[in-house]
C-alpha cells in the first residue's frame, strides 16, 4: 500500500509501485482532469505539480511521488477558480479542452516562479502540446495574469 | 462583456450538471430541483425559472456549435442569454422520434451553416407558442403582445408573464405553421461573442470527455489491431498477461485483440505480454514508395475519367507560348487527435446497450453499435461526450464503436471503457489521402493563362467510408479546388485516376485542402513565369464581384501587400474557397542563413456571409493555422511494411507554441448565404507559406512536409 498526497489528502492506494502517477490518479483516485496523451511525457496532457514543479505524470511512477505533494487541475483551484482559470474562461482559451488542464497547471508553475514572465519565458516553459492550436491564446492569458495584481482566495498559492 | 461573463459563470457553476454523466436516459434537466421543464418544442425547453435549455443535435469538439446554436435558437426566442444552457440531444429519443434533430452529423463545417435555418425556426415558433399562451391566458389579441428577454407583455394593459411561467400552456398549443426570422442586422444574441458554455467544465477538469466516463464496477480496456491494415488475427497467447494483476478477460476478434482489467495500465501492461500473431494478408510489403508508384501509375492511365473539362485544354496547351508543368504531392497525414479513440460500452441486464462515446455523428454511432450488438436501434443509447479533438477522425469510420461493444459483450452486464493507446492511434486511422498531382498551364505572348490542365491521382476517401457518394468514377473530395477553380481560364481538363491502396483514408480537416495548396502554390509559379505580381496576377482571373475577389482584397488591405517589410521577412499569398465560406491568406516568413524558418505572422480574410460568434470564429482561425502549420512543416504517416512508421508525436510533430506566429483575422462577412468556419480557415495554410518560403529562398515547395526540404538559399 503506498500513500499519495493529493490535493492536500493522504491517500492510501493499493497499486503496483511503477503504475504511472496518471493512473493512480484516474483510475484510483478517481481524478479524472489530468489526461492521457502519449504515455510518454510529449503531449503535457496530463501534467500535475509535484512538490510545486510541474511534472509529466505518465511517466512519473506511484513510487516516485509518494512523500511529495501532488497537485492536479481539482486541487489548483480548491477554494474557488484559480485566477489563471478565470483568465483561460475570459480569453475563451480552450478548443476541444482535452490539453488544457496540463496547459494550466503548466502556467501556473511558470507564474510561481516567474510572476511576470517574458515571451521567452512562456516558450521555454509551456512545452504542452495542443492539437486544435490554441497558442496563441495561452500566451494571451498568461500574460493578462501576470498584469494582474494577485488578489482574493482565488489568487492564492495552493500548492506545497 | 464582462457583467454578461460573471452572470454566465455563476449560472454555469450553479448548474453545473450541464455535462456530468447521466447514467439513465437524459431527460431534458429533469434532475434539477422543484418542478419539472416544460418541452415547448424538441429543441427549446424552459424551466419555471425562466431556464431555457436548448437542446443540440450536432457535436462539440472545440468548435464552438454547442454554444453558436444555441445563440440562434435564443436570439429567435428573444429570452435571457444568462439563463440558457445547452445539452445533448439523445440519438435514441432521436429514432424514435422520427430523427425530429435532423442531422446529428458534424463534419464538412456544417454544424452552424447546415443546420440554421431549423434551429432558428424552433427558437420563432416557441416565441410565438409563447405569445399565444399569454394571449390566451389574458383573453386578448396575441397581435397585441410582445415578446422580449424571456417576458410577454401585453401594452395596453400594462401586464407581463415570464416564459417559466407560460411554457406549460404554450407546449400545449399547436406550432405556428410560417415563422418570420430575424434579420441578421437586428441580431442581439447572435452575432456576438457570447463565451462559449463549455469552457468553465474544461478548465476546472471536470470529466466530460469520452476517456472520463466513470461507471459502477466498470472495466477498462487496451487494444492492439493488426499492424497491416486489413489483416486478421491468427493466435495469440495470452498466458502470460492473464496471470498479471487486475487482468479480467482477454478478448479476441477477427481482427484485434484487447485485455481487459481493473485500470487501463493494467490493460495495456497485460496486452505488451500477448504473444500475437498476425495474419497480415496481402499488403505485407506495401510501403510509402510502392504507393507513391501506384498513384503515378494511376497518372499514366490513358483513359481516366475527367472531373472537368471546359474549351479544349491539349490544343490550348500546344498553341501556347509558354507552358508551365509541375508536379506536386503530399504525404498521409493522421488527424492525431489529443484524446485516442474511447468507447465506453454496457451491456446493461435488462437487455438494453448503452454506450458512451466522443463522437462527430451520434446517430452513427448509434447505428454501429446497434449492428455490432445485433440489438435493434431501440434498444441502444449513445451517451455523446465532449471530443478530445475529432478533425473528421470520429464521425466517418465508427470503428472505436464496434470494438468497444464487441468487448464489452464479452463481459455482459459489466460496463467496459476501451480506450486506444496513442501508438494505435497513430497507426490506425483514417489518413488524409497522400496524393501526386500533376499541373499545366499554357500562357499566351501576353502572359495571359489560357490553358489549365491537372491530373490527380488520390485514394478516395468516399470509395471507402461513402462508395455512393462516388458520381462516374469521381471522388469531390479528392478534385475539388482544382476542378472547380475560380480563374477565369478558357480551356481547362482535370483527370482524376483513383487510386486506393491498403491504407485507410478519411475525411480529414478540410477534405481535399492539399488540392488548395497545389492549386495556389503553381498559380504561383505560373505568376512568376508570367512575370507578374502574385495579387495581380490572380485579380486579373477573377471576375468582378466573385467573392474569392473580395477577400483576396480584404487580405491585402489588412496585410498591406506590396508595402515595405522588415529585413529578411517575405510574404506569400494563397485565395481558396470551400466548406460555404471564402479565405485568402497572407503569409510572413523568414529564412535563416542556415535554412530555419519562421513564420511572422499569418493575416487571414474569411467571408462566411454571416458569422454567428466572432470569438468562436476567430479561435477557429487560429486553431487551423496551427493546425496546418504543424503538417505543413513536420507531419507524415510513412508506410513500411504494410504499416505505418510513426507512433507518437516524437516522429509526428505537433506545432508548439514557441512556433506560433501573430495571427490576424479579418472577418469579412457579405451575408446572403451562410459558410463555415471549422475548416475554411486551414485552406490557405500550407501555400501561402510555401509561396512564402519562395519568396524569401527561391526555392518552390513541390512536396510536403517541409522537413525534407534544404532550405538555405540556392
Amino acid at each position: 500500500m503506498l500513500k499519495l498526497n493529493v490535493n492536500g489528502k493522504v491517500h492510501p492506494v493499493d497499486v503496483e509501485p511503477n503504475m504511472p502517477l496518471l493512473w493512480v490518479l484516474r483510475d484510483h483516485l478517481g481524478l479524472l482532469g489530468a489526461k492521457y496523451g502519449c504515455g510518454v511525457g510529449a503531449c503535457g496532457a496530463c501534467t500535475v505539480h509535484v512538490n510545486g514543479e510541474p511534472v509529466r505524470s505518465c511517466t512519473l511512477t506511484a513510487a516516485a511521488a509518494v512523500g511529495k505533494k501532488v497537485v492536479t487541475i481539482e486541487g489548483l483551484g480548491a477554494k474557488g477558480l484559480h485566477r489563471l482559470q478565470e483568465a483561460w474562461i475570459e480569453h475563451e482559451v480552450p478548443q476541444c479542452g482535452y490539453c488544457q488542464t496540463g496547459m494550466i497547471m503548466s502556467a501556473a508553475a511558470l507564474l510561481e516562479k516567474k510572476p511576470k514572465p517574458s515571451d521567452a519565458d512562456i516558450d521555454q516553459a509551456m512545452t504542452n502540446l495542443c492539437r486544435c492550436g490554441t497558442y496563441t491564446r495561452v500566451r494571451e492569458a498568461i500574460h493578462a495574469v501576470a498584469a494582474r495584481p494577485a488578489s482574493g482566495a482565488a489568487a492564492k498559492k495552493v500548492q506545497g | 462583456m464582462t457583467i454578461h461573463r460573471r452572470e454566465f459563470l455563476k449560472a454555469s457553476l450553479a448548474l453545473g450538471g450541464a455535462f456530468s454523466l447521466e447514467f439513465s436516459f437524459p431527460l431534458s434537466g429533469m434532475a434539477a430541483v422543484g418542478k419539472p421543464p416544460v418541452e415547448v418544442n424538441a429543441w427549446v425547453v424552459i424551466h419555471p425559472d425562466d431556464r431555457v435549455v436548448v437542446r443540440i443535435a450536432r457535436s462539440e469538439m472545440g468548435q464552438g456549435t454547442y454554444t453558436a446554436l444555441a445563440q440562434l435558437v435564443a436570439e429567435e426566442l428573444d429570452c435571457d442569454w444568462g439563463k440558457v444552457s445547452s445539452e445533448f440531444a439523445s440519438p435514441n429519443e432521436h429514432i424514435r422520434r422520427n430523427r425530429i434533430w435532423g442531422s446529428m452529423s458534424t463534419g464538412g463545417s456544417q454544424g452552424v451553416r447546415s443546420s440554421q435555418d431549423y434551429v432558428r425556426k424552433a427558437g420563432a415558433a416557441a416565441r410565438l407558442m409563447l405569445v399565444n399562451a399569454a394571449a390566451a391566458r389574458w383573453n386578448v389579441p396575441a397581435a397585441e403582445c410582445a415578446a422580449e428577454r424571456g417576458v410577454v407583455t401585453h401594452a395596453p394593459s400594462k401586464r407581463s408573464l415570464r416564459y417559466g411561467e407560460l411554457a406549460a400552456e404554450a407546449a400545449k398549443l399547436e406550432p405556428p405553421k410560417n415563422v418570420v426570422l430575424r434579420d441578421p442586422k437586428d441580431w442581439k444574441i447572435a452575432g456576438k461573442p457570447m463565451h462559449r458554455f463549455d469552457i468553465p467544465d474544461k478548465v476546472m477538469g471536470k470529466p466530460v470527455f469520452g476517456v472520463d466516463v466513470v461507471l459502477p464496477g466498470m472495466l477498462h480496456a487496451s487494444i492492439a489491431q493488426c499492424p497491416v491494415f486489413g489483416g486478421k488475427l491468427k493466435g495469440v497467447d495470452s498466458s502470460v498477461a492473464e496471470k498479471m494483476r487486475g487482468v479480467k478477460k482477454v478478448v479476441r476478434a477477427a481482427d484485434f485483440v484487447a485485455v481487459v482489467a481493473d485500470s487501463w495500465w493494467r490493460a495495456d501492461e497485460a496486452l505488451q505480454e500477448l504473444k500475437i500473431e498476425w495474419d497480415v494478408g496481402a499488403n505485407g510489403a506495401a510501403s510509402t514508395d510502392s504507393i507513391m508508384a501506384m498513384l503515378r501509375d494511376g497518372l499514366a492511365d490513358p483513359k481516366l475519367p475527367q472531373a472537368r473539362k471546359t474549351g479544349d485544354a491539349d490544343a490550348a496547351l500546344a498553341a501556347a507560348a509558354r507552358v508551365v508543368e509541375a508536379e506536386y504531392s503530399s504525404p498521409y497525414i493522421n488527424h492525431a487527435t489529443m484524446e485516442p479513440q474511447t468507447c465506453t460500452a454496457w451491456f446493461k441486464p435488462d437487455g438494453f446497450l448503452e454506450v458512451w462515446t466522443s463522437t462527430q455523428n451520434g446517430e452513427a454511432s448509434m447505428a454501429t453499435a446497434a449492428e455490432t450488438a445485433g440489438l435493434p436501434l431501440e434498444k441502444v443509447e449513445v451517451h455523446k461526450m465532449m471530443l478530445g479533438g475529432g478533425f473528421g477522425r470520429r464521425g466517418g469510420p465508427q470503428d472505436y464503436v464496434r470494438q468497444g461493444v464487441l468487448i464489452a459483450r464479452a463481459l455482459p452486464g459489466t460496463p467496459v471503457k476501451l480506450m486506444w493507446s496513442r501508438a494505435e492511434d497513430m497507426q490506425h486511422g483514417y489518413y488524409r489521402p497522400a496524393s501526386v498531382v500533376r499541373m499545366k498551364a499554357g500562357l499566351d505572348a501576353t502572359g495571359k493563362v489560357t490553358a489549365f490542365r491537372a491530373g490527380i491521382a488520390c485514394p478516395s476517401i468516399l470509395a471507402l467510408l461513402r462508395p455512393e457518394a462516388i458520381d462516374k468514377g469521381i471522388d469531390f473530395t479528392a478534385v475539388r479546388t482544382l476542378s472547380d477553380m475560380p480563374y477565369a481560364i478558357p480551356n481547362q481538363q482535370v483527370d482524376y485516376a483513383m487510386r486506393n491502396g491498403h491504407v485507410p483514408v478519411g475525411f480529414w480537416r478540410a477534405p481535399g485542402l492539399q488540392n488548395g495548396y497545389y492549386r495556389e502554390c503553381f498559380i504561383d509559379e505560373v505568376a512568376f513565369a508570367a512575370g507578374q505580381d502574385p495579387l495581380d496576377f490572380r485579380l486579373s482571373m477573377l471576375k468582378p464581384g466573385d467573392k474569392n475577389r473580395l477577400v483576396l482584397e480584404a487580405v491585402a488591405k489588412a496585410a498591406n501587400w506590396g508595402g515595405a517589410l522588415p529585413a529578411g521577412v517575405h510574404r506569400g499569398l494563397a485565395v481558396s474557397d470551400g466548406f460555404g465560406s471564402y479565405t485568402a491568406m497572407v503569409a510572413e516568413v523568414s529564412v535563416t542563413a542556415a535554412g530555419e524558418l519562421k513564420a511572422h505572422r499569418l493575416v487571414l480574410a474569411i467571408d462566411s456571409g454571416y458569422v454567428v460568434n466572432p470569438d468562436t470564429c476567430r479561435a477557429q482561425a487560429e486553431g487551423n493555422i496551427a493546425f496546418m502549420l504543424g503538417a505543413t512543416m513536420y507531419q507524415e504517416n510513412r508506410v513500411k511494411d504494410g504499416r505505418v512508421v510513426e507512433s507518437n508525436f516524437h516522429d509526428f510533430r505537433l506545432l508548439d507554441i514557441s512556433q506560433m506566429p501573430k495571427v490576424e483575422t479579418v472577418l469579412v462577412p457579405t451575408g446572403g448565404f451562410w459558410g463555415g468556419h471549422g475548416e475554411p480557415g486551414a485552406l490557405c495554410v500550407a501555400p501561402a507559406l510555401c509561396n512564402a518560403i519562395f519568396a524569401a529562398t527561391g526555392k518552390r515547395i513541390r512536396s510536403l512536409p517541409l522537413k525534407h526540404h534544404d532550405l538555405r538559399k540556392a
